[in-house]
Parts: C-alpha cells; structure tokens; sequence
C-alpha cells in the first residue's frame, strides 16, 4: 500500500501539464475567462486539438484510437484536465456512443461513426428520456415501425417525444432508445437507432432551465425515416446497448479532481469576504467548520475512487460500488456549490445574464454563482437519480 | 499508487481472523468479561506465541515480523470485527511507539518483552480537567537527586488493571496548559505510592482511576526528550487514532452486515423488512458511510508515517470514523428493532464499541478544530 507515483508517471504528468499549457485554445480561454457564451465551434476547439494530439478518446480500443493508457495514466490525466481548467470534452459522442459503437456496431458502422467522433466533425445528442420515461427509462413509448419506402429500402418511422436532450440545439446526429416491438417485455421491445437531427419530421424545442440557460431540449419526432441500417445491434435488443452505455457514464462521475479545483476557489473567496465580526469568512468559526467538513468528505471520496481504480489496474472491472462515487461525487458537487453562495452573501443575487460579464456588479467571484448553483441541482437527478443508485447498491451491492 | 495487500499481509489477516473466529466468539467473550479477570491472558498468550502478531508492527532486529501501519491497520481491523478487549491498542500500538520513536536506552529489551506477551502497557495520559487536549497536564514529575517524584491523577486509564506498566505523562516544567515542560515516563504498574480505582467501561474494557502519590522513578524511566515530548505524545497519538479507526471499520463492517442479514430475515407485513425501500436506502448510506471509512483508513495509514501529513490526516480520519460510528451504530439498532436494545443480540455491543470510539482520543467536534487549524490557520 502506498500512494508513490512511479518515476514514469511523474514524467507522463509533467508531459501532459506542458501539453495542455501549450495547446489551449488561447481564444476559448479568454472567452472562458470573461464569461462569453460559447458558440458551436468553441465547444469543440479543445476536442479538435485532443484528437490531433490523439488524446481525446484514452478509453478506445487502441486500434480504434485510445491511448493505452493505465487507470493511473488516466487519473492522473484528468486531474492535470482539472488543474488547468480545461473545458469539460462533450460525452455524448466520444464517451457514449462510441463504446456502444465498438462494442455492438458492425465493422461498417464503426467506420462510418467512429471517425466523425474522434475528430469532432459530428456533434452527437441523447435520446433516451421522454415526459413519462425518467427513472424507469424502459417505460418509453417513442414508437419505431417497420416500413418499406418508395425507393424500395427499409426505414423505421419514428414518432414520438424525447426531452432534457442536453445541447441538442447544436446537434448533427442523435442516438435514439425507441420502441419496435410494443407488444413485449418493457425492455425486451427497445431498439438503439441512430438518427440523422436533419432528417424532415424533427423539431428541437428549448427548455429554459430554472438559472435561465438554454442547455436541454425538447426532440419532437413526427414520420421520422430512419435507414434500418442504422440501428446498432439487433432489433429490440437496445436495452443491452443503453445499459453498456450507462456503466460507462458512470466511470469519472466522482469529478474529484474538479470538486478539488472548485473547493480551492471556494477557500480563497472566504479567504476574500468578510465575515459579521470583520475578520476573515474562512476564519468564522462557523464558516470554516462546514468548509472542513467538506474537505474531509471529499477526501475521503477521492480515496473510495482511488481504491476503484486500483480494483481496474488488477483487472476487476468498475463494480456497482461506482454508485457510491455518483452519490458522494454530486452531494459534494452541490455542497461546493452552496457554500459559494453563502460565502458571497448579498452579491450572489444580481442576475447578470442579459448585462454581460462585465457588468462590475459585485465582486467578479459572486458573478454566476447562484446560476451555477441552481443548474447544479440537476446532477443529482440526470445519469440515474441517487435515488436509483441507492436502489442499484442495495440490489447489487447489498443483495437486498 | 497501489491499494493492494502482500502476501503476508493478507496471510496475516487470515491467521488473526480465523483465531478469533474459533477462539472470540461473541458468547465466549461475553462469558469472560462477565468472570474476573475481565479479559484473556490465554488469548494474550496465545497473540504471543501461536500468532505471533505481538511483534506484527516491529522490526525484525527486534524479534518482530518486520511490518508498520498497515499491518497494524490489518490486526485492529479483525479485533474490530471480534470486539477484541486485550490490550493490543496500549501495548503494541501506544506502548511500542513510544519506545520506538524515542531511542530510549531499554527500548530493545522492552519491545521483545512485549512481543513475548510480558509486558503490557496501559496510558495514563488523560486527567480529568483535560478533556482531549494533549497538553493540558497537572500531574507533576519533580526531579530530586537522581530520581523523579511523580504526583497527580489521570482518568480513565484502558487497560491499567491488567497493564504491567504504565505510560504516564507528567509536567516536569511549565504551566498546566503549556506545550514545553511535558516529559514521559514508564512506571511500573506496582510501583510504590500508585493506587488505581479499577472499573469496568460500557464498551466491555477494564480501566482505572490512576493516582499517583510521590511515586519514584529513576531517571531511566524518561522516555524521549525531557520538558519537550508534546510532539512524540502527538506522533504516538496519531498513530493511535490511525489504529482505532481500523479498529472501527472493523466493528463498522459488523454492524452494516449484521443489519442487512437481520432485515432479511425478520419479518413483518407478511415480507422481509428488507423489502423496504425506506430501509434499503437506509443501509446504503450506512454502507457509504462504512466505504467511506475503510477509504479514510487507508489513507491515514498511508499517510501517518509522513511528518507533513501526518496530524491533519489523523484528525480527517477520525472525523470521518466519528460520524460513521454514529450514523452506522444508531441506524443498526433501529434497524434491528426492540431486539437491538437487548444485551443478547451482539449488535448492541457494537454499538457500544462504536460509540466509545466517537470520542477516543478525541471527538468529532475536537479533531474537525484541529483539522481546521491545520488546513485554514488560526480562526479569526
């Protein structure tokens, strides 16, 4: 037992830190820094240097374009991600679909797919929860039917309602969960098409979320053709591909390197603000209290992921056990989140959207922050509520 | 990095857990501390010689097996799960690192002493004004010719009615509060002018009110530096708190899984109580709590051997194990029903264990200051 890092790895962290103060995009950081929204191609100016780089999908296959890297590697990589502050790369395609790619595709699709992922030419959405489908996603009712066109081919008609479809307004293509046999088992009736979003028949409605952004949406499919060869696996075994696809999401969810860069901001604007007897925030004792809490649970949890990880390097894969890091990895998440609220008191009310970022209300720390907050409530409730994962530890883990 | 455990680390746990298991179990341990002595010379005996675990954090110089904390982690862990009330915590643990750490001149000869399950060290550090601040100490050691003449009272000393040595902590400069003029020494338990109060604790354990009454030592009985051992009372300390919070995943990891077995079988409404969903999330969090506890363990562990590191992770540690005994022990008797409030059911005295534990070597409230002091500064 011991937490050393090998002379090899030292030198890899000391390599990927030069690469990433090197690379990044200077225009996206400054954009960043003054808190401009992002346009579709500053989402993908970090992906497109990764994947020149061939670092933007370490978890592929080799031949298929991962790194081979070890769970340390890759640690060690996303915690140097966390320290320079580098954008979040979008999941959907590169660390969703493509596993179910390679795992479920035919050797056409992966060549068709793949590399429109890996080099960020595509931009991917999920399909996958409807008004009535949430929690119990295998409820879902999005119809597929059989059908043989004019030109002779077979297509499926898709007609249906999909929503909270994350950034979906700048989606090319979407993966799809749709139902082609209504007649079976709830899971045994599901397929997994991939759709292209320019196909006549789809409309993509904003939801306003309750901090005023535009992040998820409404997909409206109304007569949508889809080419049958674009399903991936077998007709109405899709349940087995989403189920893939959800154990991968999971694997990274603690975020305890970005909880660990977020904490340290958090310390330095109680380090800033003053509390009612004028001292430092930090040194109130009431203050500073919740803050150690908070910094104990999150070492804790990044010891939890570290003993995970360890189980990968000698060959067990991620268990049912990585629920326990979506649990603690968002309470934590959400806990860091309203303590930056408490801690800039009065100034986290301005809501400065429509102002810009310079409006030089409040202290530039407090800007956003009550925003941020409140979209954070969603991660406790997308990739599986932590109440479905308390619901897959008590059935995996606990045999209840 | 690398969670992983040897060979013989892995052997080692396997020889503790399947002698305790034939030899500790709970009906047999209940029967012993109910009879005088209170506790088991044999199994002492047999940690000695059959085991060998006496000497399991020693080096092999010293007839030891060679290891350090995590083997130390390993054997508290399985007397965790057992409720083992011998004194391995005082003794190998407390006794050995202060003799470890010090240089003393004796220190060979005693440490082989306690692996040959001769010498039993007990604490006599608390008093009672002090509550867990280490250097709050009234009892006096005042130099006269050669010799030391000890006075003062110290509370709830673990183990004092089967130690054959104590190690007391006396002022020998300073004033009651003061980090300088703190020494240490060993006294024999039956030296002349020490008289105990012996009791038994709600954990199980026997202890003492420890008073001391111009009791003279020579000067061979300091250990460490004269006027200046806070920081080896801390270090040892800390290696304490590392080795109680093993001690608690081990009564945690009892507590957790006695509760999913016992609501599988119980039954009410005509299906096991397991069958609640109310329940189940219940015992997830409990679980969480206990991952997250093994998870601290480790890295106190691992840590405690690194000066920089070494207080602010104990104190983080034991802060973790602090809530998680509270949280786990309470939620396993409420689980467990009116039978987890009866003195049969074993549950009810992991519970007890675990909630001693809350405040061993300091409590939750205690080490979340001192984890502060370390990672903020002093507070405004």
């Amino acid at each position: 037992m011991n937490l050393d890092f090998s002379a090899e790895e030292n030198a890899f962290r000391a390599e990927v830190r030069a690469f990433i103060e090197g690379n990044y995009p200077a225009e996206l950081r400054a954009k960043e820094a003054a808190g401009e929204p992002l346009a579709k191609a500053d989402y993908l100016a970090w992906h497109k240097v990764l994947a020149r780089k061939g670092w933007i999908a370490p978890s592929w296959p080799r031949e298929l374009g991962g790194t081979d890297w070890t769970p340390t590697q890759k640690y060690i990589w996303s915690e140097e991600l966390a320290r320079a502050d580098a954008q979040r790369i979008l999941p959907f395609g590169v660390a969703m679909l493509a596993p179910v790619l390679y795992t479920f595709g035919t050797e056409e699709q992966k060549q068709r797919f793949l590399p429109g992922i890996y080099y960020g030419d595509v931009w991917w959405c999920q399909g996958y929860s409807e008004p009535g489908a949430g929690s119990d996603l295998a409820s879902l009712k999005t119809r597929a039917e059989r059908i043989k066109g004019d030109d002779g081919a077979e297509y499926y008609l898709v007609n249906g309602q999909k929503t909270w479809t994350t950034l979906a307004q700048f989606a090319d293509w979407g993966f799809f969960l749709v139902r082609t046999d209504p007649d079976a088992k709830p899971q045994a009736g599901i397929s997994f098409l991939l759709i292209d979003m320019k196909t006549p028949g789809i409309t993509v409605r904003p939801i306003i979320t309750l901090e005023g952004g535009h992040e998820v949406n409404d997909v409206f499919l109304d007569n949508v053709k889809v080419p049958v060869e674009n399903r991936i696996f077998h007709e109405n075994q899709g349940w087995t591909c989403a189920k893939a696809l959800l154990a991968h999401e999971r694997s990274g969810i603690a975020g305890v390197a970005r909880s660990k860069q977020a904490l340290g901001k958090l310390r330095e604007i109680a380090r800033t603000e003053r509390s009612d007897s004028g001292g430092s925030l930090l040194g109130d004792a009431f203050f500073r209290r919740k803050v150690a809490e908070l910094e104990i649970d999150l070492t804790a949890l990044e010891f939890t992921e570290l003993r995970t990880l360890a189980d990968e390097s000698s060959g067990k894969g991620p268990g049912p056990e990585t629920s326990i890091l979506k649990i603690k990895g968002t309470e934590i998440q959400q806990r860091l989140q309203e303590l930056v609220l408490e801690a800039v008191g009065v100034y986290g009310a301005p809501f400065l959207r429509d102002l810009g970022h310079n409006a030089q209300i409040g202290p530039d720390y407090a800007a956003g922050v009550a925003g941020q907050m409140f979209n954070g409530r969603k991660t406790s409730i997308y990739g599986g509520s932590n109440e479905i994962q308390r619901n897959i530890i008590a059935k995996m883990v606990l045999g209840l | 990095m690398d969670f992983s455990f040897t060979e013989e680390q892995s052997m080692l746990r396997d020889t503790v857990a399947s002698y305790l298991a034939d030899h500790y179990a709970f009906d047999q341990r209940r029967a012993a501390l109910a009879s005088e002595p209170g506790w088991r010379p044999d199994v002492w005996k047999a940690f000695a010689e059959e085991l060998g675990i006496l000497g399991a954090p020693f080096a092999e110089d010293l007839g030891g097996l060679g290891g350090g904390p995590v083997e130390s982690m390993i054997v508290m862990e399985e007397m965790g799960r057992a409720l083992v009330v011998e004194p391995y915590l005082g003794t190998v643990v407390i006794g050995g690192g202060f003799l470890k750490h010090s240089g003393h001149p004796d220190a060979a000869a005693l440490i082989g002493k306690i692996i040959a399950g001769e010498a039993i060290f007990a604490f006599a550090h608390a008093e009672p004004q002090a509550r867990y601040s280490l250097a709050d100490i009234k009892t006096t050691a005042r130099k006269d010719s050669g010799s030391y003449v000890l006075n003062g009272h110290k509370a709830v000393v673990v183990g004092a009615p089967y130690a054959t040595h104590l190690i007391v902590t006396a002022r020998t400069d300073g004033g009651q509060r003061d980090a300088v003029g703190i020494s240490v020494f060993i006294v024999p338990r039956g030296a002349a002018g020490v008289t105990t109060r012996d009791y038994p604790t709600v954990d199980g354990f026997r202890a003492s009110e420890v008073h001391l009454e111009n009791v003279r030592v020579g000067e061979e009985a300091l250990v460490g530096p004269e006027n200046h051992a806070l920081p080896l009372i801390e270090k040892v300390v800390d290696e304490a708190i590392v080795a109680t919070c093993a001690e608690a995943c081990g009564v945690l990891r009892k507590l957790q899984e006695g509760t999913v077995e016992y609501t599988r079988q119980r039954k009410q409404f005509g299906q096991p109580i397991s069958a609640f969903q109310v329940l189940q999330h219940r015992m997830v969090d409990m679980f969480i709590q206990l991952e997250q506890s093994v998870s601290m363990t480790y890295m106190a562990t691992i840590k405690v051997t690194d000066e920089a590191e070494r207080a602010k992770a104990a104190s983080a540690a034991k802060v973790q194990i602090g809530k998680a005994c509270r949280f786990v022990g309470q939620n396993a008797i409420q689980l467990h029903g009116g039978m987890g409030m009866t003195d049969e059911m074993a549950i009810g005295h992991y519970f007890k264990r675990a909630t001693m534990i809350e405040s061993a070597f300091g409590s939750v409230d205690h080490h979340l200051a001192r984890y502060e002091f370390l990672s903020f500064g002093q507070a405004a």
